[in-house]
């Protein structure tokens, strides 16, 4: 019994081998592996040329002091006797072994008294004043040289031509070439380009991180009712908030005709939502207050809300006027003022979509709660009607918006396709959700967000970056821009993953005390949260910048500006130095910057 | 008065934490909750607070049924019910200080607070609440560099933020020597006397028990074993909620 077993095992474990090295034969067919290739004397001569240019990083250069010599040589030999005058050998001259040979043929030539160590081309000068190379020489400690060359094919010409060595003396301290000075211009860039693409990509992914978090989302439960109205809230809201944006724009554009106003606004506006949030929002509230008192705060919120966005606007106009005028006094700072003006832009097109977002929290969570008193408040049969034409609403609302999308990308165009088949199927669905679900349960709908997140994060995460940048870079024109967008969306879905985990792993001792004490959901995130994942998430962050400063390093094959750009324009042209100092100065900035996040996480964690 | 009538809490996995436990517990009394680990105690006293929801039954307190409150009135109810964890639960990155101030989160503006703004007299309260545990001179520490014996103190001062009339207490001194354990003991007592607070405390030791408690009543796998006066626990009866193996320490 254990014999056969015993021979069972082997024979298995010999097809187990044999198995494993069929893959990898399959693997060596696939990937075209050809050792041959590896050996041929032509590819390892240009793997020689290249390696040698590599090593040759093209950084530094000298002022060269030059020396030409030269003297006269007969292509093909005349038919008359040659005279080759005598060189004046005080100074530096050459001597070939024969004044004159057929094309083709070699010759032996030396120079003498040059410069110790200088080194530089031998040319054939032709008759019509053409320089063709015949090689190189290095002048040795005694001021000579000698080498061997061959003349070149030419048309048979009668009168003298001539050799000439021009012997190059490096003078003075070495300075940077060119190479080296664009090379550090996109080296900045680069780690520029990772900054910002770090700093936005961390803002955004730590809000979404506490939404695709597991244990702040499942206990995140509400009744049917509440999750239809906060559907078809959210619309509704986000419809609302643009158009108060659009009439509050026309209220500061009348303004902006007024002078002065700009800087009033800027001023007044901030110090009356103040004054009015001191008052609306009272520190403590030991009573519930009165229904009268509520409307009234909610009403001065609304004023407060409409007077910050107002501010806003001033604000992003009076940005891009300052700063468009302050380029041009602040001479080489200027890039100050650009700055400016491009927060003024960036305020023109975030406020719009802020606005509109907040409007649809706002209207989405006010008839979300509305749902849940009136689910917690009424009976279980007007619940249930209730709900029933709510979910088939909020199911249509639903499915009209999903429609809406795919129709932007498919350009179906017909109202009964996009409007009326997807509006009926979600009504089905809806009214078969309310139907069947019990009017007041809780429905898990934090887990469905965290699932729905998830899923968006996940798939963004897996379209490199090196992709994205193509599509930002047909949006906003090839360039370091676009390749800082496409970094920071990747940051995005990368750090709000890695953030939730840690979101995931706090202690929930500190997170039940805090609800304990009557805290709602912000504050609970507030007090328990942040305060454990702080070290964690700057950790990340760095990690992040980390890889980003070497992800901005090859963006720019795909477009997106940095130092790849360069480096990929390099390798085409087949210039292998200047592709080397780029590639060292990517090195050094990678190793720099992986020995300062290594140290800023000791110091932070 | 707090009343718990026939609850019952069925875990997602099908255990059965309580078993129609019903009691009653009158204003100002110090009531000792026993029983082995596991027997539900955790369970019950998250029950009242509901940071576990009940499967069935009810707790009326201050004629509410805490149970069928909504989320807005459960922030309310549970601003008034303080509670003390095992493991103290501090936040352990924040300052002593932000520990015992979020034991007002339930009063605040939550605007301002989540910016880490509280009323100036609330940071005097909690001076006092931290001076009244004897560790004001640890107030701008942060909570982790306190021993265990202080930062269960902390978690009394951030319980007692909430000017609560009940405070429960999940096995309080669990983790702490019996020195200690007799010290945290001692503030409560105090709690519950002169500010004439309600205490509901899961406690291991008998002599604490004894020591402390007006009455108590005793979990076994979720079901009430016995309701009454700490003396009554004789031999019988102690067998009864500990189980035939048991033997007294203490």
């Amino acid at each position: 019994m254990k014999t056969q077993r015993s021979l069972l095992r082997s024979i298995l474990l010999g097809l187990a081998i044999l198995l494993v090295l069929v893959v990898y034969a399959y693997g060596f067919q696939v990937t075209k592996v050809n050792f041959a290739e590896t050996s041929s004397e032509r590819r390892l001569t240009q793997l020689t040329r290249i390696l040698r240019a590599l090593a040759h990083p093209d950084i530094f250069e000298y002022e060269q002091e030059e020396l030409v010599v030269e003297i006269p040589f007969y292509l093909p030999c005349p038919d008359t006797e040659i005279v080759i005058p005598e060189p004046d050998k005080s100074g530096p001259y050459l001597v070939t072994d024969v004044p004159c040979v057929s094309s083709k043929e070699f010759i032996n030539i030396e120079g003498f008294n040059l410069p110790p160590d200088a080194k530089g081309p031998i040319n054939f000068i032709t008759a019509s004043g053409a320089m063709l190379q015949l090689g190189n020489f290095e002048v040795d400690d005694n001021g000579s040289f000698q080498a061997r060359i061959q003349i070149p094919t030419r048309q048979p010409v009668a009168e003298a031509q001539h050799i000439r060595a021009t012997a190059r003396v490096p003078i003075g301290a070495p300075k940077f070439t060119e190479t080296a000075e664009v090379t550090w211009d996109k080296i900045v860039e680069t780690v520029f380009l990772a900054l910002l693409a770090t700093t936005f990509g961390t803002l955004l992914a730590i809000p979404i991180s506490f939404v695709a978090a597991r244990n702040l989302m499942s206990d995140v439960k509400s009744s049917l009712s509440s999750i239809a109205l906060m559907i078809i809230g959210w619309p509704l809201g986000i419809g609302l908030g643009m158009l108060a944006n659009r009439l509050i724009g026309e209220v500061s554009s009348l303004f902006a005709t007024i002078p002065g106003v700009y800087i009033g606004g800027v001023i007044i506006g901030p110090v009356a939502a103040y004054a009015l949030v001191r008052w609306a929002l009272p520190q403590t509230e030991s009573e519930q207050p009165s229904r009268g008192m509520q409307i009234t705060r909610i009403i001065t919120l609304l004023a407060i809300v409409g007077l910050l966005i107002l501010t806003f606007q001033i604000l992003a106009d009076l940005a891009l006027i300052v700063g468009q005028s302050l380029v041009g006094p602040l001479g080489s700072l200027g890039f100050l003022g650009n700055f400016i003006s491009q927060l003024g832009d960036v305020g023109h097109m975030i406020i719009p979509a802020l606005v509109a977002l907040g409007g649809g929290a706002v209207i989405g969570n006010t008839l979300s709660s509305l749902g849940q008193s009136i689910s917690d408040r009424l009976s279980r049969s007007v619940v249930k009607t209730l709900n029933i034409i709510l979910a088939a609403i909020a199911g249509a609302t639903l499915f009209i918006i999903l429609a809406l999308i795919i129709n932007w990308f498919y350009e179906i165009n017909d109202p009964v396709k996009i409007y009326w088949w997807p509006g009926g199927v979600g009504a089905v669905l809806g009214l078969l959700l309310a139907l069947r679900a019990a009017p007041k349960t809780a429905l898990p709908i934090g887990t469905t967000i965290y699932f729905i997140t998830r899923t968006i994060l996940n798939a963004t995460r897996s379209v490199e970056s090196l992709v994205m940048v193509i599509v930002f870079a047909v949006w906003v024109g090839i360039g370091p821009f676009a390749g800082a967008l496409a970094l920071a969306l990747h940051t995005v879905a990368a750090l709000a993953k890695l953030y939730s985990e840690q979101v995931e792993s706090i202690l929930p001792g500190p997170l039940e005390a805090i609800q304990a004490t009557g805290a709602n959901r912000m504050q609970l995130i507030a007090f328990a949260v942040v305060p454990q994942i702080i070290p964690p998430y700057i950790s990340f962050t760095m990690y992040r910048w980390d890889i980003n400063v070497r992800m901005s390093t090859i963006i720019g094959f795909a477009g997106g500006g940095g130092i790849g750009f360069l480096l990929q324009q390099n390798i085409n042209l087949l210039d292998y130095r200047a592709a080397s100092a780029q590639m060292i100065a990517i090195a050094i900035v990678v190793a720099t910057m992986d020995f300062v996040s290594s140290t800023l996480r000791e110091r932070f964690v | 008065m707090l009343e718990v009538k026939n609850l019952t809490k069925i875990y997602d996995g099908g255990v059965r934490a309580l078993d129609n436990v019903s009691f009653k517990v009158e204003q100002g009394e110090f009531l000792a909750c026993i029983g082995l680990s596991g027997s539900g105690k955790s369970t019950l006293l998250r029950c009242i607070n509901r940071l576990i929801d009940p499967t069935e039954g009810e707790i009326i307190w201050n004629d509410v049924d805490i149970t069928k409150a909504s989320q807005d009135e459960m922030r309310l109810i549970r601003r008034k019910i303080g509670m003390v964890f095992q493991h103290f639960n501090l936040v352990s990155r924040s300052k002593v200080i932000i520990n015992v101030l979020a034991g007002r989160l339930g009063y605040v503006n939550p605007a301002m607070s989540v910016i880490n703004r509280f009323p100036k007299s609330d940071v005097e309260m909690a001076l006092k609440q931290l001076d009244r545990v004897s560790i004001a001179d640890q107030a701008y520490k942060r909570a982790d560099e306190l021993s265990g014996g202080q930062q269960q103190r902390v978690g009394i001062a951030r319980a007692m933020m909430q000017e609560p009339e009940m405070i429960l207490g999940d096995e309080p001194v669990a983790s702490l020597d019996p020195v200690l354990a007799h010290s945290i003991m001692q503030y409560l007592e105090q709690i519950n006397k002169e500010d004439g607070v309600m205490v509901l405390c899961s406690l291991h030791f008998l002599d604490l028990v004894h020591r402390y408690a007006d009455r108590a009543i005793a979990l076994n796998e979720g079901k009430l074993m016995f309701d009454g006066t700490p003396e009554e626990i004789d031999d019988d009866k102690f067998k009864e909620i500990y189980g035939k193996e048991a033997e007294r320490v203490g």
